[in-house]
């Protein structure tokens, strides 16, 4: 499984970024178990990299890799949302390289 | 009382330079705050947001951000390349920015909590930094509806997006979609949300014409132009035509042109003013085109330029008209003294028509024009149309001080007037009446001066006859009442001592009553 590369889009710290921080790492640490790159732009300080993404809502999640190329928007507080828009619905039960460690992912889920 | 008088304080707005717009929104936006412009798919929207911004570089050197939410920045570059507005080097020149915001194409978006619009609005700011704007266009924001699932959050962020631009210190255009041209300002009660000012745009159809129009609905506090005025989209933009918010500020000249014929010069008073607008009414056949070929041989004569619009002959007929009264057109134009403008007035709109004689008038530096004849461009629109179309052109005639000989046609030979007449008599300056005469079994004809604003004139109606050397005006109609009326009858001499003697003083111990009051 290609490794996830991630990029969350937000806007200074407000409620809505830090919670949609925070439940992105601990999304990222249970799903995809460490094996992902997430950087976190803040639009106040690089608006460019906004502009290729073409962000309107923050916070946004762009998942780059593996393809598709899939948005999620909102403070990422809705988990089977985020795993749909992730493409992990299917893969966490099928594709799942490490299922020995899986049960922690049972458990949140 | 209190909170009025802070109201009635100045409203600075920002000139949009677009032609008319400033005048019909007395200024133009104003300044620092947002405007809504609402219209239905196809009503020129973009092109008006383009514009604003493409102005604002190209005359007062402000920066401009266009956020676009429909169009790609490629599709909008290329749209109003059209327009001469070659967006790609204002922006290489740093003066111009896009916020692209445009869908993706099968781009789907998970909503997955709580989220707003703080994404786009630093982006807007940072591109408002970049390229230091004073302006700011947003189109559509419709399109931000069909984006997002929670209609009452995208009013909510929109209204945190004006108050946005406010902070920025940006005059903003911000366009929206409606339905229909008459009903709701704008789809999802926006305009509550955004601006307090509206401005809308309509594409009528009305009598199988397109008719565009501009509306501001409303100018929060400030002072605006009402009711609906006609626009054209030409090769250059947006061109609003401010007709009934012109203002009568012609110079009058008291220059004195000649009609070309000496007789009709000196029942006229010497001549045509300048800066006049001359109508000529008359039946077919009567000599309205002679008149305005003698009037422009006149003008080409002494070295000025003429242009003549016709819309009921072809050039070809003209000139050979021309030559048949001794006039040589086809050597006035090799001269470039005389400019022959041919069209059927079925080919344009009248707002196109307008522009383009507009345009013709201009670039050929005419000081007469004539029109043969108006009843044709009346044909082709609608009363208000066309009165419009009228004042337009009268205006922008007069303001350039150049003298405008426009013909109209008479529905019946005898007397009579046209429905032309009436709807533009007040606004021409002389007008001229050629009538058919029928006396004693044979067709005379009849001319007079009915009009000529600011001079003496002749009163009588005289007769004239047409030759191959054109119109040679004779005495006036002795003992004939009722030419006008179309019911000419022979006065036998008692009767016209009688009416004689009615108009003189007191005679033979007869008092008239009532005339000194």
């Amino acid at each position: 499984m290609q490794q996830h590369q991630l990029r969350l889009y937000v806007v200074g710290q407000t409620p809505n970024s830090t919670r949609a921080i925070e439940n992105l790492r601990r999304i990222c640490e249970e799903q995809l178990l460490g094996e992902y790159d997430l950087k976190v732009i803040d639009v106040l300080k690089e608006p460019h990299l906004a502009e290729q993404d073409k962000i309107i809502a923050t916070p946004t999640l762009v998942k780059e890799l593996p393809p598709p190329l899939r948005k999620v928007i909102g403070d990422l507080s809705d988990i089977d949302k985020v795993l749909l828009g992730l493409d992990l619905v299917g893969a966490k039960r099928n594709d799942n390289p490490r299922p020995e460690s899986s049960p922690a992912n049972e458990e949140t889920k | 009382m209190a909170t009025e008088t802070n109201n009635t304080g100045p409203f600075p707005k920002v000139a949009t330079g677009i032609p008319g717009f400033d005048l019909v929104t007395d200024g133009g936006l104003p300044k620092g705050r947002s405007t809504l412009v609402s219209g239905t798919s196809g009503s020129a929207k973009t092109i008006l947001a383009v514009q604003f911004l493409v102005n604002g570089i190209q005359n007062d050197d402000e920066g401009g951000v266009f956020v676009t939410f429909e169009e790609t920045p490629d599709d909008i570059a290329r749209n109003v390349m059209a327009f001469g507005w070659d967006l790609a080097a204002f922006q290489k020149q740093g003066q111009f920015a896009i916020v692209d915001v445009s869908p993706e194409p099968g781009g789907v978006v998970v909503e997955a909590g709580g989220y707003d619009f703080s994404g786009l609005l630093a982006r807007i700011e940072a591109a408002v930094k970049k390229v230091n704007a004073r302006r700011v266009s947003v189109d559509s924001i419709s399109a931000l509806f069909s984006q997002f699932a929670d209609a009452g959050m995208v009013r909510r962020e929109l209204f945190r997006l004006s108050a946005g631009l406010k902070k920025m210190d940006v005059t903003a255009l911000i366009t929206a979609e409606r339905v229909a041209e008459y009903g709701d300002i704008a789809r999802h009660g926006i305009e509550e949300f955004v601006a307090d000012n509206v401005i809308i745009l309509r594409n009528i159809l009305q009598e199988e014409k397109r008719r565009r129009t501009l509306e501001v609905l409303k100018y929060r506090g400030a002072p605006h132009q009402k009711g609906e005025f006609p626009f054209t989209v030409s090769d250059r933009g947006i061109e609003v035509l401010p007709l009934s918010a012109m203002e009568l500020t012609q110079k009058s000249s008291n220059v004195r042109l000649s009609s070309g014929n000496e007789v009709l010069d000196g029942m006229c008073g010497g001549g045509f003013y300048r800066d006049s607008i001359i109508l000529i009414s008359g039946a077919t056949g009567c000599g309205k085109t002679l008149s305005v070929t003698t009037f422009l041989d006149d003008g080409s004569k002494r070295g000025e330029k003429t242009l003549v619009f016709a819309f009921e002959e072809s050039r070809e007929q003209l000139l050979r008209n021309a030559i048949g009264w001794g006039k040589d057109f086809r050597k006035w134009e090799d001269e470039g003294l005389l400019k022959i403008v041919c069209a059927y007035p079925e080919t344009l709109g009248l707002d196109d028509h307008l522009l383009r004689m507009k345009r013709e008038i201009e670039a050929f530096g005419a000081r007469r024009v004539a029109v043969d004849s108006l009843s044709a461009m009346e044909r082709v629109s609608t009363g208000k149309s066309f009165r419009e179309f009228v004042i337009g052109l009268t205006s922008f005639i007069k303001e350039r001080e150049t003298a405008g000989l426009f013909t109209t046609t008479t529905a019946s030979l005898m007397g009579g007037t046209s429905v032309t007449e009436e709807n533009i008599s007040i606004i021409t300056d002389s007008i001229i009446l050629m009538r058919y005469v029928e006396l004693m079994g044979e067709m005379q004809r009849g001319i007079t001066v009915l009009k000529m604003r600011g001079s003496w004139h002749d009163k009588a109606i005289r007769q004239y006859d047409i030759d191959d050397k054109g119109m040679h005006i004779g005495k006036p109609f002795h003992n004939v009442g009722g030419i006008l009326a179309g019911t000419p009858v022979q006065v036998v001499g008692g009767e016209i001592e009688k009416l004689d003697g009615m108009f003189e003083g007191p005679r033979d111990g007869v008092t008239v009553t009532g005339a000194d009051r």
